[in-house]
This record gives C-alpha cells, sequence and structure tokens, in this order.
C-alpha cells in the first residue's frame, strides 16, 4: 500500500510524516507522531474525545483522514499549556475537579478552548450546547460547566 | 486488487480525470467532503478499498455567495461557515437552522450541505430545507454541467441521482421573492446530537395584505427520500394562513407521508408529529415573511 507524504504544522512546530490514505488524523497523532494526549472514545464523530483544531476549527481527528493535514495547521491538546505553565481551562478544570477517569478531558479543554476564543462570555445554554459533541461518562457535566465559567472569567482577566 | 488512495485535485478539470481514468481502469472511487458521513461508514459498513477524491481544493465548491439574483453555496463549505454567514442566515433563515441542527460543533467543522443531500438520509436534516428553499444542484458530469432539481436529486435510500463520474459542485437558490421566508423544525426525543424522527421545511410568500401567493412544503424522515408536497402547499396558498388552514397543511403532510416503524418512532407518531411540525414551521415562516 502506497503511504503518502505529509508536510503539516502540530502546535505550531513544522512535521512531516507517511501515512496510510485511509488512516485518520487521530491514528496518526496518536501511533505515528506519539501524541497519545488525544483520545479515541468511539472512532465514529459521537465522542469528541479526539477534539482537535485544524486551521483553527474544531473538529473530531478521528474523522479527518492524515492525509488531509497536509498544509494545514493541526492544534492539539500538547498546545494548549505554556510549557509547565498551565493553561487557565487546564487550571481550572483541576481546581473544580472537573474531571474523574480522564479521557474526556483533552477533548473538552480542546473544546472550551475553541469556544472561549469565539465567544469569551458564553452563557450555561450556550456551554452546555457547545460542548453536547463532548462526552463524559463521569462527571454528570456540571462541575465540567463551572470550570468553563470560572475559566472564562479568569481569560476575560476578572478575578474569581 | 486495488489498495486504498488519496486524491486532492486543485482544478476541476483534474478532479475529472481522475474520476474518468479510474472508471476506465474499473477501479473504484469516492468523493470526499467533510467526512463525516462517508468515514464513519468506511470504518464500518463499507470498508472496501477505493480512491478517495477530495474535493476541498476546488474554487467552484467553495464558493459562497449571496448575490442578486441567486444563492450559491458550494458543496466542501463546512457548517460552521455558513452558520457564520449573516447574509445567508438573513436569506434562508430555515436553512441555515436546519444546517446547524446537524452533529455537534466539532461535526459542524466538517459537514456539508452538499454532503448532506448526496448521502440521501430519510432523516438528512438539511434536505426538506433545500427543498423548500427552491435549491436545485449543479451537477459536473463528462460532457460539462447539468442542474437538477433538489427535490430529484435523492432516489432513494442511501441513493442520488448522480452518474459516476459525476460531482456535486453546489446548490443554487433563487433569490426569494419579496415577503418571502421560510422555516425548518424537527422532532427528536432530546436537545441535541440525534437524527431526526420528522423534518419539515416550510417557505411562504405574503403579499402586502398577508395573502399567500407562494408556498413550498417539503418533509423529511417520514418516507424512503424527502418528499415536496404540493398538496399541502395548495393548503397554504389565497389563504391568510389561518389556524385552519395551517392545520389542513399539516393534514395533507400527514396523508402524503409513507413512514415506517423503527426504535425512533412508530409510523402512526410519525404520521401525527409532521402534521403538526409542518403546521408550526409553516407559522414561524408566515412571522417572518411579515417581518421582511
Ligand atoms: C456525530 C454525528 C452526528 C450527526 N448528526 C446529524 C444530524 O443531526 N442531522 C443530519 O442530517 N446528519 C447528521 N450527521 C451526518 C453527517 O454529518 C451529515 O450528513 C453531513 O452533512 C455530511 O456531510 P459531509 O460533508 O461530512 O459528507 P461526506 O461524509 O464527505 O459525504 C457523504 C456522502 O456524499 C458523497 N459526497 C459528498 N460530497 C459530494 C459531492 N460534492 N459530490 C458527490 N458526492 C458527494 C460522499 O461520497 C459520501 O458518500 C451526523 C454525523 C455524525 C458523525
Ligand atoms: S473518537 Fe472521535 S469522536 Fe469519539
Ligand atoms: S472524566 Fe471520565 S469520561 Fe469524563
Amino acid at each position: 500500500m502506497a503511504k503518502v507524504h505529509v508536510t503539516t504544522t502540530v502546535n505550531g512546530q513544522p512535521v512531516e510524516y507517511l501515512c496510510a490514505p485511509e488512516q485518520s488524523l487521530l491514528d496518526v497523532l496518536r501511533e505515528t507522531l506519539k501524541l497519545t494526549g488525544t483520545k479515541e472514545g468511539c472512532a465514529t464523530g459521537d465522542c469528541g474525545a479526539c477534539s482537535v483544531t485544524v486551521d483553527g476549527t474544531l473538529v473530531c481527528a478521528c474523522l479527518v483522514l492524515g492525509v488531509e493535514a497536509n498544509g494545514r495547521s493541526i492544534g492539539t491538546i500538547e498546545g494548549v499549556a505554556d510549557g509547565e505553565n498551565l493553561h487557565p481551562i487546564q487550571q481550572k478544570f483541576l481546581e473544580h475537579a472537573a474531571l474523574q477517569c480522564g479521557i474526556c478531558t483533552p477533548g473538552l479543554i480542546v473544546a472550551t478552548k475553541s469556544l472561549l476564543e469565539s465567544n469569551p462570555s458564553p452563557s450555561e445554554e450556550e456551554i452546555r450546547y457547545y460542548l453536547a459533541g463532548n462526552l463524559c461518562r463521569c462527571t454528570g457535566y456540571d462541575k465540567i460547566v463551572r470550570a468553563v465559567q470560572d475559566a472564562a472569567a479568569t481569560m476575560r482577566g476578572e478575578a474569581a | 486488487m486495488q489498495s486504498f488512495a488519496y486524491a486532492a485535485p486543485a482544478t476541476l478539470a483534474e478532479a475529472m480525470d481522475i474520476l474518468a481514468s479510474h472508471r476506465r481502469r474499473k477501479l473504484r472511487t469516492q468523493i470526499l467532503a467533510g467526512g463525516t458521513d462517508m468515514l464513519v461508514q468506511m470504518r464500518t459498513v463499507d470498508k472496501a478499498p477505493r480512491t478517495i477524491v477530495d474535493i476541498k481544493h476546488l474554487k467552484e465548491t467553495n464558493r459562497l455567495a449571496v448575490a442578486a439574483k441567486e444563492t450559491y453555496v458550494g458543496s466542501a463549505i463546512p457548517g460552521v461557515t455558513l452558520a457564520a454567514n449573516a447574509k445567508l442566515a438573513e436569506r434562508h433563515p430555515g436553512l441555515v437552522e436546519a444546517i446547524d441542527l446537524i452533529g455537534s460543533a466539532q461535526i459542524q467543522g466538517r459537514a456539508t450541505l452538499g454532503g448532506n443531500l448526496c448521502n440521501a438520509s430519510p432523516a438528512g436534516d438539511t434536505i426538506p430545507a433545500i427543498i423548500a428553499n427552491r435549491g436545485v444542484c449543479v451537477i459536473a458530469s463528462a460532457r460539462g454541467s447539468r442542474e437538477l432539481a433538489a427535490e430529484k436529486f435523492v432516489v432513494g435510500v442511501g441513493k442520488n441521482a448522480l452518474k459516476p463520474g459525476e460531482i456535486l459542485l453546489g446548490l443554487k437558490f433563487p433569490r426569494p421573492a419579496k415577503g418571502t421566508a421560510d422555516a425548518y423544525l424537527r422532532f427528536i426525543p432530546r436537545t441535541e446530537m440525534d437524527i431526526a424522527v420528522v423534518g419539515a421545511g416550510v417557505s411562504v410568500t405574503l403579499d402586502k395584505t398577508g395573502k399567500c401567493t407562494a408556498a413550498r412544503v417539503a418533509i423529511g424522515a417520514v418516507a424512503p427520500t424527502a418528499l415536496l408536497v404540493p398538496e399541502a402547499a395548495k393548503a397554504l396558498i389565497g389563504s391568510a394562513l389561518e389556524p385552519e388552514v395551517l392545520a389542513a397543511a399539516g393534514a395533507a403532510a400527514s396523508r402524503a407521508s409513507k413512514p415506517i416503524t423503527d426504535k425512533r418512532g412508530t409510523a402512526d407518531f410519525r404520521r401525527r408529529i409532521v402534521a403538526v411540525l409542518v403546521r408550526r414551521a409553516a407559522s414561524i415562516a408566515a412571522q417572518r415573511a411579515r417581518g421582511n
């Protein structure tokens, strides 16, 4: 099977890889690039554990082909923190105990970042609708919503 | 044995060449837009190798124009871009509502209007809205191009009217006449992330006195394909859309439906709900038309 050569950018760094034409971007990230922060929950677009951005747009990496990343810019959970410093969204997920097993967490953080970049002050309803594609089987969502609200306030420069 | 391959043609001519040369060699191709139906199917029910032809790099499939005479929506444009276009939402609010209902934010980042139509699911949310908006499919074929009314495009469950080697380039919608507006409603048991049990798209045109001079009613998930229901439109035209008229249009839609019973709802339930949704969608469309 002829592998395809792909030149792309992942979290701001130029990256090249070979992948099979039918391989998902999720597989490439996890298996080839060893970026295992992005999770697989379903591989059918339902759970959001594989959320990443492609040219700034939030997508499920399981429903993107690795070859489609050619010439694009990919953002994953590994690019969210600034070195040792957690992003405010990550910090607030910790403070609010908005995770238990943690499988859904990278996807939720990437999705939350995408939400707050386009809507810095979402209502609770807007948060719940925007994150409807990110399933969590542990927390019951309430703590996640509180963490997102708090992170939004911090990012707007309001003291909690 | 064919193996998987991927092509991302930069021009329409190149795309048509790839499709034609594969046909000559009896090799399978499949067009990739957002992949939210196709890649799921490729992992589950249809794993056979093929050449995947990505149409997202073509000028023709990326054009979005809300112009004086008509609206054109290229078949590679994701929902997130369409929903963010204020002019499109102002001119075709029901169509944009239908697009916006597809999946999650992540799915919206990829899913296209063309893909929803080509996938030809009986429950495809945008299909009744496309039909209500008098949508016309712009198709590239080996001998140039052809156009086909959207209500003729879907021919069966998962089957569309494209011939081998053809590409849906986009959808055209005539600019709605003055006093026209549309609406789309669906019934699902949840509030998000579910497949329509029933869908209804309605467009109405009102004159200055509030009389309905034109209407289109299309229903989804109640037959193998979305249906245009001229009898329902006939009930609306000439009236002032009084409650009993809206109810008559709903009843006509119910009579035209051919629903099945499945885990999402019984045929009887669908027949009743389609009447309710047509009545409500017509009422919302009328309210909007009065403001136009
Ligand atoms: C989690 C999830 C939730 C969903 N929710 C909904 C929902 O609420 N309502 C709904 O209606 N759908 C829903 N869908 C289905 C899907 O997202 C939509 O049908 C979407 O619009 C498909 O568009 P696409 O661009 O991703 O199509 P693709 O998957 O790229 O293509 C779909 C089919 O059409 C063909 N095709 C695509 N474009 C063209 C073209 N230009 N010319 C010729 N053939 C073409 C492809 O070969 C393929 O067979 C959901 C899917 C997922 C995974
Ligand atoms: S793994 Fe991609 S949505 Fe579940
Ligand atoms: S913390 Fe376990 S799925 Fe969300």
